[in-house]
């Protein structure tokens, strides 16, 4: 990872969330584990825009989670400017998730069906500070103007709105405890493509003007390239290249980020019927089993007998760290 | 002589909360062999319209109010429901999104897979498990004749979908509708399913109608390409050209607001303005509200499709009376 | 519904609420669906009637429920005694009324109770989950195993034919349904994404479970408990049936379909009222709590 001297904004060494298969009635016996997260290092700056692509199973979703202490790690530290997460309970968390927050996918189950937005907005702006009733509306307006709702709504409910207003709301929510740092796990998957355009705008211009950390997890490379400063590919629990987004999409160098990129669709007619595209045989695979050594080598077009060893270290391939032993040896 | 022709379909929803002109007028065609796709965002009436074709419009809030579907010779619409199953499954097969809901889970997949070929009378059980066996191998299912008697459950998505495409196709049907069939698929399963109809469709000679909201898939899939909105084909054309040359505004500005052709740096084109409620029927153009080209004779009157040269139509009567030129 | 682009101007405090567009809660949703649903109204207007009459008819009536009139027993309905009257010449009017208000008020006492216990034990399980919830749960399917008649019996025994007993013998024993269904319920929102982003939020337990949890579990509840009612109501029929109701003179419709039944062909009269009446009401709570939980459907609130 880039190293700097000054202490970096997120700090994230070796995390690892397991989740164990229990057998048994009364006397759980753990037979297998889920290995989601398999040992993930990043370092972020303030007010980067980190992209975290994968397919299913690879644990994006679950890497944001444990980052936010939404799901305890099983090994591993998360140091935000510093300030070690990994083992803070109780009110001392509680306190902490004022400067960490999270946007959801699904933009109908995350708001509470039963509450206004003034309720919920109200609600989050309360959870850390507090403030005279009479400047509520007021404060609850201001967040609305945000992110590009009219005020006019705020005595409405959730179901009132459409996915795209609904996600807006989750952001203005997100935004009313004041975090530093914000990870939107699939934050558009759920919404039209034309509505999906508006939520990314209003993400990239917020963590513009407020110097907020975003990490954008998504399966869409395209949209991600557009938001992200960087972007890291992710594969059965681990990182297999990160770099500057527009650079990685457009030469690869991980043989998982190569087919990654070549399977995505281009809406170019020419293009398409000339591209040769690299097909991965097979599906993706579970984390319950992950192969030993490079956890891409079965699949991987490019594989040899020492992929089997252990999981590559990292290597530099000019602004790209990539974890492959073979960068370079293959065009 | 088009194998699919379908003339002036409307397909309402009669709700409480008045009638949804899900599909407001639509006539396409489909030859033998070709692929077409149908392309728009929810609420377009791109799956309605094909559904509306195949008779899987629940009846009592839906109702074809008028058109004809001529499938070789015969209307697809006025057929009774027993008609229809003798094409359904046999001349015309569907897929679906969801891998997870689109086979029944309670059935092996051979028996799933077999079905039709004995609902049918094309072949009696012991000649059907040797070509439901066939099929698992032709759409790449490896070790097929010890998974063939396996359940649903134990295949992974794009495993599913494989079982699913072999399920539509053992019947070589001449006809294939497939709606969004990898929307639910991680991107490099998609390419793998993606190549796999192609595959097919060439080994068949069969025709496909591909449903899909995404412009990148059409792109590398279909021979021409329908753009629906509201309820109604706004342009229609060779792929080629309605990807180069956009002729009706709303195709532009979907070319526009994709993100993977935007350079960095500058906002996401969006388009402002919601899609239009369909219970409130519009005077006019259906796009005008959200036009960025839109002129006082776009809100009068009905604009249809009309054909401009080589095939290429659009409903843009701006551009049909050639005041207005786009990209 | 239009959006406006960022920067409009911002009216003071006062005036916002003034100006914002009202919102419509699921609930009153769920009210206008109610309200479509003519079983469901009829039921409802009808249980509102007879719980009137049973409050307030017993003190409009004539005579009183306990008045015997010897010389007047078993007689048919006149014009002096609307339903006619009893072995005992107490006027069945009277005492249908009055076995209407105890049937009523052990329903709805019970079904109190039961939903009380119920809720607590079922959210506390839900939420905490792991091994308190399958430990709760065992002891719940235990307790289910428990024959109902032999415990009020033996309950009945010791403690003797109070009353106020029979409301807590039978929601003790209603509580390990509504506890399995308010577990679900929860268990199931739990895994919402709101929840989550609840605790993303840092809110603390207490606040999740009654701003959050509570009133989006109250659906289910109002539909059960609604549904419990006639349930207990038949539950004390039954047990008055048996001997083990209300003493004398107090009655219940229980007891008193107990008694016609036991003279129904001298004096049909005595077991057609009660007997019709208690179905009545059963039939309309019944549809009630159907409409209700279609009203209440979450599936039919989301767009």
């Amino acid at each position: 990872m880039t190293s700097e001297t000054a202490i970096p904004f997120l700090d994230i060494k070796g995390l690892k969330t397991h989740f164990p298969v229990e057998k048994g009635i009364f006397f759980r016996k753990t037979v297998a584990t889920v290995k989601a997260v398999d040992g993930v290092d990043l370092e972020l700056k303030q007010g980067e825009i980190l992209g975290l692509v994968g397919e299913s199973g690879c644990g994006k979703s679950t890497l944001g989670r444990t980052m936010l202490q939404l799901l305890e790690p099983t090994a591993g530290s998360v140091r935000l400017e510093g300030r070690e997460l990994v083992g803070l309970r109780g009110s001392e968390l509680r306190a902490a998730r004022k400067d960490f927050q999270m946007i959801f996918q699904d933009p109908y189950a995350s708001l509470n069906p039963r509450m206004t937005v003034y309720d919920t907005l109200a609600e989050a702006i309360l959870a850390h500070k507090s403030v005279p009733k009479k400047q509520m509306p007021d404060k609850v307006a201001e967040l609305m103007n945000k992110v590009g709702l009219s005020p006019r709504f705020i005595k409405k409910y959730p179901h009132e709105f459409s996915g795209g207003q609904r996600q807006r709301i989750a952001v203005a929510r997100a935004l009313a405890v004041e975090p530093r740092f914000l990870v939107a796990d699939e934050a558009v998957s759920a919404l039209d493509v034309s509505i999906q355009a508006q939520i990314i705008n209003l993400l990239a211009k917020l963590s513009r003007e407020m110097n907020l950390t975003l990490i954008f997890i998504s399966h869409d490379l395209s949209v991600v390239k557009h938001i992200a400063d960087r972007i890291a590919v992710m594969y059965l629990g681990r990182i297999v290249e990160i770099g500057p987004a527009e650079s990685l999409f457009d030469d690869p160098q991980h043989p998982y980020t190569r087919a990654l990129v070549s399977a995505v669709p281009v809406p170019d007619p020419d293009r398409e019927r000339e591209r040769q595209r690299i097909l991965l045989p097979g599906d993706p695979p579970s984390p319950l089993n992950p192969p030993k050594g490079c956890t891409f080598h079965p699949r991987c077009p490019h594989a040899v007998e020492a992929c089997n060893a252990s999981f590559p270290a990292w290597s530099q391939q000019g602004d790209r760290q990539v974890a492959c032993i073979r960068l370079g040896e293959f065009e | 002589m088009a194998l699919l022709s379908v003339n002036d379909l409307r397909t309402y929803f009669h709700t409480r909360a008045g009638v949804v002109r899900a599909v407001d007028g639509v006539s396409f065609s489909v030859d033998k062999g070709e692929t077409l796709g149908i392309v728009g965002e929810s609420g377009s009436g791109k799956s309605v319209a094909c559904y509306s074709l195949m008779g899987l419009i629940p009846k009592p809030p839906g109702r074809i109010e008028s058109g004809t579907a001529d499938f070789d010779g015969q209307d697809l619409l006025k057929m009774s429901e027993k008609e229809l199953n003798q094409v359904r499954g046999r001349r015309v097969s569907m897929i679906f999104q969801d891998p997870m809901t689109s086979l029944n889970p309670y059935l092996r997949v051979e028996d799933q897979l077999i079905e039709p070929l004995l609902l049918h009378g094309l072949a009696d059980k012991a000649t059907a498990r040797k070509k439901a066996l066939e099929m698992m191998e032709q759409v790449g299912i490896q070790g097929a004749a010890s998974r063939i008697r396996m359940y649903p459950h134990e295949f992974s998505g794009g495993m599913r979908q494989r079982v699913m495409i072999a399920m539509a196709l053992i019947t070589e049907p001449d006809l294939l509708i497939a709606d969004e069939p990898t929307t639910a698929l991680d991107v490099t399963v998609q390419a793998q399913i993606l190549e796999l109809i192609k595959t097919m469709q060439q080994r068949m000679h069969m025709a496909v109608i591909f449903i899909s909201h995404d412009l990148g898939v059409v792109a590398g899939f279909c021979d021409r390409v329908n753009v629906m909105y509201a309820g109604r084909i706004v342009e229609s054309g060779a792929t080629q050209s309605i990807y180069y040359h956009p002729s009706h505004p709303y195709n532009e500005a979907l070319q526009r607001s994709i993100p993977a052709l935007q350079p960095k740096g500058h906002e996401l084109f969006t388009i402002e303005g919601q899609p239009p409620d369909l219970t409130k029927p519009l005077a006019g153009c259906s796009f005008a509200a959200r036009c960025a080209h839109v002129s006082d004779v776009c809100r009068q009157g009905n604009p249809a499709l009309k054909e401009m040269k080589d095939g290429h139509s659009t409903a843009c009567v701006r551009v049909q009376e050639g005041g207005l030129e786009l990209k | 519904m239009a959006e406006l682009l960022p920067q409009p101007k911002m009216p003071p405090a006062a005036d916002l609420f003034e100006q914002a567009e009202q919102g419509h809660s699921l609930w009153q949703d769920a009210w206008h669906r109610l309200r479509k649903n003519h079983m469901a109204v009829i039921g409802g207007i009808f249980i509102l009637i007879m719980g009137m009459a049973s409050f307030f008819g017993p003190m409009m009536v004539e005579h009183g429920y306990q008045e015997q009139n010897l010389e007047l027993r078993e007689t048919p309905p006149s014009a002096d005694h609307w339903l006619g009257t009893d072995k005992l010449g107490r006027d069945l009017l009277s005492r249908v009324l009055y076995g209407g208000r105890i049937s009523l008020t052990v329903g709805l006492v019970a079904t109190a109770v039961s939903l009380t216990i119920g809720v607590l034990y079922g959210t506390i399980s839900g939420y905490c989950g792991g091994k308190t919830d399958a430990v709760m749960m065992r002891l719940v399917d235990i307790l289910y195993a428990l024959p109902f008649t032999i415990f009020v019996i033996l309950l009945m025994v010791f403690f003797g034919r109070d009353i106020r007993l029979m409301f807590v013998a039978i929601g003790a024993v209603e509580w390990l349904t509504m506890a399995r269904i308010v577990r679900g319920q929860v268990l199931s929102l739990r895994k919402q994404e709101f929840i989550e982003a609840c605790i993303a939020l840092g809110l603390p337990m207490w606040k999740i479970i009654v701003r959050h949890l509570a009133p989006n579990v109250l659906g289910p509840v109002i539909v059960y408990s609604t549904l419990t009612i006639p349930a207990v109501m038949l539950l004390e029929a039954f047990l008055s049936f048996l001997g083990l109701g209300v003493q004398e003179p107090m009655c219940s419709w229980g007891s008193l379909i107990k008694e016609g039944a036991e003279i129904m062909e001298e004096a049909p009269w005595l077991l057609l009222f009660p007997g019709s009446l208690f179905a009545a009401t059963l039939f309309s709570l019944n549809f009630l709590g159907d409409g209700l939980r279609d009203a209440l459907d979450p599936r039919a609130s989301k767009d």
